[in-house]
């Protein structure tokens, strides 16, 4: 029985964080039809910032954290800027290329990154410190409470996010764009308004998700392929563009992940995930809730 | 954007290569040219942008300037050639192809991790040029050499094998843990990775030996990023002790111990844990930390080992890592012996290494000879190398092991329940 509390809570932590990272690749997606390859560095790099801001400028957690999400969502609007808009705009790219040409350029921007942090605070893993500390019982299980908070802070920010899209005007207009981008235009919104809303957005949860990640489990400039590989294969899973299959595809991938870990052994955590994107890919290409 | 000459990867590169080694097969046939005042070069090949492999370009380079501000061997100067790896074996086999036969250096310091030394071996029979590892673990290494001899005899292994890591660790066990806090029980939790495999292997054999029963025998994989599982499932076979093999994860394992405020204390190989940054890139969470280790902060280990560690400190800011100690004195014993040797020949270099008797700065370096099951790996314990225990206390490195080196006691942090056995 402990065992099936430990799942549960370990899961919920887990993939609570896999949803928040994967929204805001959905998110830009299915916005702008930007496939954005740079996500894990992105990440990364508000993790470096959270870390070195504790550790050479010695605040506190909170101003560490808080320095961690901003320093993500200056480099998610830099990314936006200097990546993806002149791509968007040049006449020099044919325009059946333009997606191909923007996915390699966010590639590349994100290997640039996770070199220069590798290369200015070594690859080693870095932690943040944590804004919460200690352990609660669960159920029987002890906890440890950053797992709890973790899991809070995803649940509170995704659910702005949706009163945002869904309560807003600005929101509502990119939800709009997100299904018709064309038809926005016709009524008066600026397409490129729109955009630099989404990265915005898309910037705020890069950063709370590698902070959050950052006190959770620690990351280096490594992880920043493999987060960006999880946060691609989740929103594959879950249908690309559609936040509410990323959302359930995060829980389906942290749950089997978790049970995997536990019930046959942590060496091959990732595996059944993996086999059951090759199989949606058979199956149903769309994804869970993809609408192409 | 490299601050180390690139082991490079252009095609233009690839097609010099391809002409130098045709050029290197002429020039290994021709006598090797012992010449008098041209430098003795040292090619070194590590993880430059890792914390651990940082260190081995850096204390490389400040032996040869010591060596050379001294007036070099013979009149001869020392001259460092670095390539970035970046973690990589394909890589560090380019790179290797580049120093014997583009740069011709006379001998090479390569890597701390075990899958790439084990990559570039074969190179060293290959090329005839002398490779000496200044952390790589792995027993095969040396295994190899024994197999085939004549062929793999242009390498050394300049740091401890994982067996002899897994001795000292259970010598350590046996003093701290089991005479002392009366332990009984351990569990063994190790890296999926070429090192742990003679270690845990040691680990199994003989912490039973010294009166610790295992329980369980864990191996994860590197990439492993979440540990709760793990430590809920040690925590509920409830040994005394987890015995680790940790290196390549990093500082995972290490910051959910204390997150989850594992009851239960961990001793063992923990790589990362060697270098001073460790503090805070865990932020703390590595106190209470126990991790075998062949030098430390503040442990006189020789007269030699203060004054490199301070020197280091001086110019470049941060205390050397594990392999630093050793690229240091690989540094100053390949310049002996190629004294020694009198030529730059490979196989009198060979010759001159096998007769090393080297005080460096983790110990007295000699190396094992020709006819034992690991030829060329250090000799340890006794007067050779003694190897360290030491324990992460409030920021510092603390040495607790052996009582004649130690700086400090055992202390633990709040959450440890030791001496529920006592």
């Amino acid at each position: 029985m402990t065992l099936f509390w430990q799942i549960l809570i370990n899961g919920f932590a887990i993939s609570s964080l896999y949803a928040l990272g994967a929204t805001g690749f959905a998110l830009i997606f299915g916005v702008s039809g930007v496939l954005n390859l740079s996500h894990g560095a992105l990440m990364v790099t508000a993790v470096v910032a959270a870390w070195a801001a504790g550790d050479s400028l010695h605040v506190g957690p909170v101003t560490g954290a808080a320095i961690g999400v901003a320093i993500g969502f200056a480099a998610s609007l830099l990314t936006y800027f200097v990546v993806v808009r002149p791509l968007q705009h040049t006449r020099k790219i044919r325009e059946e290329e333009r997606e191909i040409f923007i996915l390699t350029a966010t590639l590349l921007w994100g290997i640039m990154i996770q070199q220069l942090i590798a290369y200015f605070y070594t690859d080693n893993a870095k932690t943040v410190a944590p804004i919460v500390q200690g352990i609660m019982s669960i159920a029987g299980v002890s906890t440890p409470s950053n797992e709890v908070f973790t899991a809070v802070v995803c649940w509170i920010v995704i659910a702005l996010l949706w009163l945002l899209v869904n309560r807003t005007r600005a929101g509502k207009a990119v939800l709009a764009a997100s299904m018709n981008p064309r038809g926005i235009t016709l009524l008066g919104v600026e397409l490129s308004r729109v955009y630099i809303a989404v990265w915005a957005i898309y910037g705020l949860l890069v950063g709370i998700a590698g902070v959050l990640l950052g006190m959770f489990l620690g990351i280096s400039s490594y992880s920043a392929g493999p987060l960006t590989a999880s946060a691609f294969a989740i929103v594959v899973l879950g249908g690309l563009g559609s936040v509410p299959g990323a959302l359930i595809a995060a829980y389906v991938v942290g749950y089997l992940e978790t049970i995997t870990a536990y019930l046959i052994s942590p060496a091959y955590r990732t595996i059944p995930a993996l086999l059951l994107l090759v199989a949606v890919m058979y199956v149903r290409p769309r994804g869970l809730l993809g609408r192409r | 954007m490299d601050r180390f000459e690139s082991p490079g990867s252009a095609a233009p590169k690839l097609a010099a290569l391809a002409a130098s080694a045709a050029l290197a097969v002429l020039s290994l046939t021709a006598p090797a040219l012992a010449q008098s005042g041209a430098p003795i070069k040292i090619g070194v090949i590590a993880e430059a942008t890792s914390v651990a492999g940082s260190s081995i370009p850096q204390a490389a380079q400040l032996a040869a300037d010591e060596i050379n501000a001294k007036g070099g061997v013979n009149g001869r100067k020392i001259q460092i050639i670095s390539y970035d790896n970046h973690s990589s074996a394909a890589e560090s086999v380019r790179a290797f192809q580049r120093a014997a036969t583009e740069d011709h250096v006379n001998a090479v310091i390569a890597s701390y991790i075990s899958e790439v030394v084990l990559a570039l071996e074969p190179w060293t029979g290959r090329l005839k040029t002398v490779m000496v590892t200044p952390g790589a673990a792995s027993d095969v290494i040396t295994q190899n050499i024994a197999k085939d001899y004549d062929h793999l005899k242009y390498t050394f292994h300049g740091y401890l094998t994982s067996t002899s890591l897994a001795e000292q660790v259970c010598d350590a066990a046996k003093d701290l843990l089991v005479k002392d806090l009366h332990m009984k029980t351990a569990v063994v939790m190790s890296e999926d990775a070429a090192w742990t495999t003679p270690l845990d292997a040691e680990y199994l054999k003989c912490l039973p030996q010294i009166g610790l029963k295992v329980v369980d025998h864990i191996r994860f994989s590197p990439d492993t990023t979440d540990f709760t599982p793990i430590f809920n499932k040690i925590e509920g076979e409830k040994p005394d002790v987890i015995v680790t093999g940790i290196s390549h994860v990093g500082t995972q394992p290490t910051v959910q111990w204390k997150q989850q405020e594992v009851p239960i204390p961990m001793l063992g190989v923990s790589s990362q844990a060697t270098n001073s940054s460790f503090w805070n890139d865990t932020n703390g969470a590595t106190e209470g930390v126990l991790y075998q280790a062949v030098s430390g902060p503040g442990v006189a280990v020789t007269p030699k080992t203060l004054p490199f560690v301070a020197a280091f400190q001086k110019r470049f800011g941060n205390l050397p890592s594990y392999c630093g100690y050793t690229a240091y004195d690989e540094v100053y014993y390949i310049a002996d012996a190629i004294k020694r040797a009198g030529s730059d020949d490979p196989d009198k270099l060979v010759a001159a290494l096998e007769k090393t008797d080297w005080v460096g700065t983790i110990g007295r370096i000699q190396f094992k000879g020709k006819d034992t099951p690991n030829p060329h790996a250090l000799k340890v314990g006794g007067s050779t190398i003694p190897g360290l225990m030491l324990q992460w206390q409030n920021g510092k490195q603390v040495n607790v092991w052996p009582a004649n080196l130690a700086n400090g006691k055992l202390k633990f942090p709040p959450f440890i329940k030791v001496g529920a056995a006592e």
